[in-house]
């Protein structure tokens, strides 16, 4: 009899469990690589102060965290873009309301070596190079010299951006080299003298000369601005307007003097 | 008190239990090795349905997330054999060279001295190998030969003979120790010098050694990650100079599985991308084996 009391009360604490991610005191949040360290900083800050609440993050991409806010696994869904009209049409039908967010913007810089004489370059130049048609540092105006292409391994977040924002769809060249981290770019680059490749704002140091796009200087002030190419902005969509543990989270990743004073170490441009 | 002595079927039970015991043991470690067998094809087949495994090995080109995406991975199987293939021809002389002088020439002190310190070697982890030829050698290729990018075929080369001179070495000291004296004496008795018997008796009775030493040696070189990915530059061509920057197969793996979307296309091409490399060292472990049976020195009669 004894046993089977207990069977059935943790049957039930397992249904409960199971049934709704949503109770009091958790969250979850799911989505997103890019904007997965941030969420992550701002996660265990938060969970410091409010030792209530248990925030479990996870990543997958942002495709997959829209999927798991349209069907319920998920409170908060991370994306690197906006939410593409046929996921807000299979939302509704889901009975399901995506408010979006913007919690930072990624901003993506050219980067070479510090002994380079170029110092701005066209988007359509970056193109070029990237797909492999400029092979030489004095088409652009630099000494004579190999351009030695760095690029990210294409399941990254910062590949995406370049991708979309620079390639327009275009391969990048197999010639180019691959590395797997902001911070191996960045390390490859400083060492090669005839190197160009990427790395996210966060990552640009004295180690590197990083050049102007379109005659703009990368920087928090033209990313938020909208006048730097190479930039987007990075969501936390909800089931409609969020509630209870929820919200009080989004409102403290958005809060200038909170959550945002933790984007740019995470490597990433704040909201202000 | 006096112990009885146990009567022989008890003591025959006890033996059939302990050996059961370790039948066991060799159970799981096998089981867990088939699991994942099985759990690399499971994942990895998918991908058939999609391109076919012609396509697959023999395409020239690997854009896993384009729309609509391209996986084929023949460059990627051509850095990996390239490079294994210069790795072993700067590990292989300098591995059963070392081992040579270690078990014939070298002193009883040095050899004490030496061997673990090149057994110290394996012990690096491969992402301080890899580091290293990174910040220090990739510069100093760029400089030296004026190329355009030190992380290259070449380094990343150097940098797996590095990691399999230890392997090498080792195991072929072993089997160069092990042949029995007998035979040197015998050589040496009927005039031949020093070298003549270390050329012709000793080293070929310890052939069989000395070969299952360097394909272990490669396939630990074709296997390895770390090292490739940190510094072989990356490029998905197939390499025409020993300075091209390639992409190894375990290189590609590991860069891109940690956000390939679960069970998606790309994740199952690289999963496929593992069976080929399962089957590359299959191949190199299974030709290991047949050579170290099939020519191996038994006594000192036969040679």
């Amino acid at each position: 009899m004894k046993l089977r009391g207990l069977i059935l009360v943790l049957f039930a604490a397992i249904l409960c469990f199971a049934a709704s991610p949503v109770i009091a005191g958790s969250i979850v949040i799911k989505g997103s690589t890019t904007v997965l360290p941030i969420a992550q900083k701002i996660a265990e800050i938060y969970m410091k102060q409010n030792r209530d609440v248990k925030i479990t993050i996870s990543g997958g991409g942002s495709g997959n965290g829209i999927k798991a806010l349209i069907d319920g696994s998920t409170d908060i869904a991370d994306s690197s873009r906006f939410i593409k009209s046929k996921e807000i049409k299979h939302a509704v039908e889901n009975k399901i309301y995506p408010v979006p967010f913007a919690v930072a913007y990624d901003c993506i810089i050219p980067v070479v070596h510090p002994e380079n004489n170029v110092y701005n370059i066209t988007l359509e130049q970056l193109k070029a190079i990237f797909k492999g048609e400029i092979r030489n540092w004095k088409d652009l105006g630099g000494n004579a010299g190999p351009i030695v292409v760095i690029s990210r391994d294409t399941s990254s977040g910062t590949y995406e951006v370049w991708a979309k924002k620079v390639m327009k769809k275009e391969r990048v060249y197999p010639g180019a080299l691959l590395q797997a981290s902001n911070g191996a770019v960045a390390q490859a680059v400083s060492k090669n003298k005839y190197a160009i490749g990427y790395v996210g704002i966060g990552y640009v140091d004295k180690s590197l000369k990083t050049l102007t796009v379109n005659g703009i200087k990368g920087s928090v002030e033209t990313t938020l601005n909208g006048t730097y190419p190479i930039s987007r902005p990075l969501y936390m969509f909800t089931n409609g307007w969020p509630e209870g543990d929820t919200l009080d989270f989004i409102n403290f990743v958005i809060n200038p003097e909170k959550g945002q004073k933790y984007v740019g170490p995470a490597g990433f441009v704040p909201l202000y | 008190m006096e112990k009885k002595p146990q009567t022989g079927r008890l003591r025959q039970r006890r033996d059939k239990r302990i050996s059961l015991v370790f039948f066991g043991v060799a159970l799981v470690s096998i089981m867990a090795l088939a699991l994942i067998v099985i759990f690399l094809f499971k994942e990895g087949l998918p991908i058939f349905n999609k391109v076919s495994v012609h396509d697959f090995i023999f395409g020239h080109y690997w854009y896993p997330t384009d729309d609509p995406a391209d996986f084929g991975i023949f460059p990627l199987i051509m850095a990996s054999i390239a490079v294994t293939l210069v790795s072993s021809i700067i590990s292989i002389p300098l591995g059963v060279m070392t081992a040579i002088y270690l078990a014939e020439t070298a002193s009883a002190r040095m050899r004490e001295l030496a061997k673990p310190v090149v057994e110290l070697i394996a012990a690096l982890p491969s992402v301080v190998i890899g580091f290293f030829g990174m910040v220090v050698i990739a510069p100093f290729l760029q400089e030296t030969f004026g190329i355009p990018t030190g992380l290259n075929l070449f380094n990343a080369s150097l940098m797996l003979a590095f990691m399999s001179i230890p392997t090498i070495c080792s195991i072929s000291e072993d089997a160069i120790y092990s042949v029995p004296v007998e035979l040197k004496e015998a050589s040496l008795a009927l005039g031949a010098t020093r070298w003549e018997t270390i050329a012709f008796v000793t080293i070929p009775a310890s052939l069989s050694g000395i070969c299952t030493a360097i394909i272990l040696g490669m396939s630990r070189a074709i296997g390895e990650t770390m090292v490739v990915l940190m510094v072989a530059g990356g490029a998905t061509l197939i390499p025409s100079s020993i300075f091209d920057p390639v992409r190894p197969l375990p290189a590609s793996i590991a860069a891109e599985m940690g956000e390939a979307p679960f069970r998606g296309d790309h994740y199952s091409a690289l999963f496929a991308s593992g069976i080929i490399l399962f089957l590359f060292t299959l191949i190199f472990n299974m030709v290991a084996d047949h050579i170290s049976h099939r020519f191996k020195q038994v006594g000192a009669s036969t040679l």
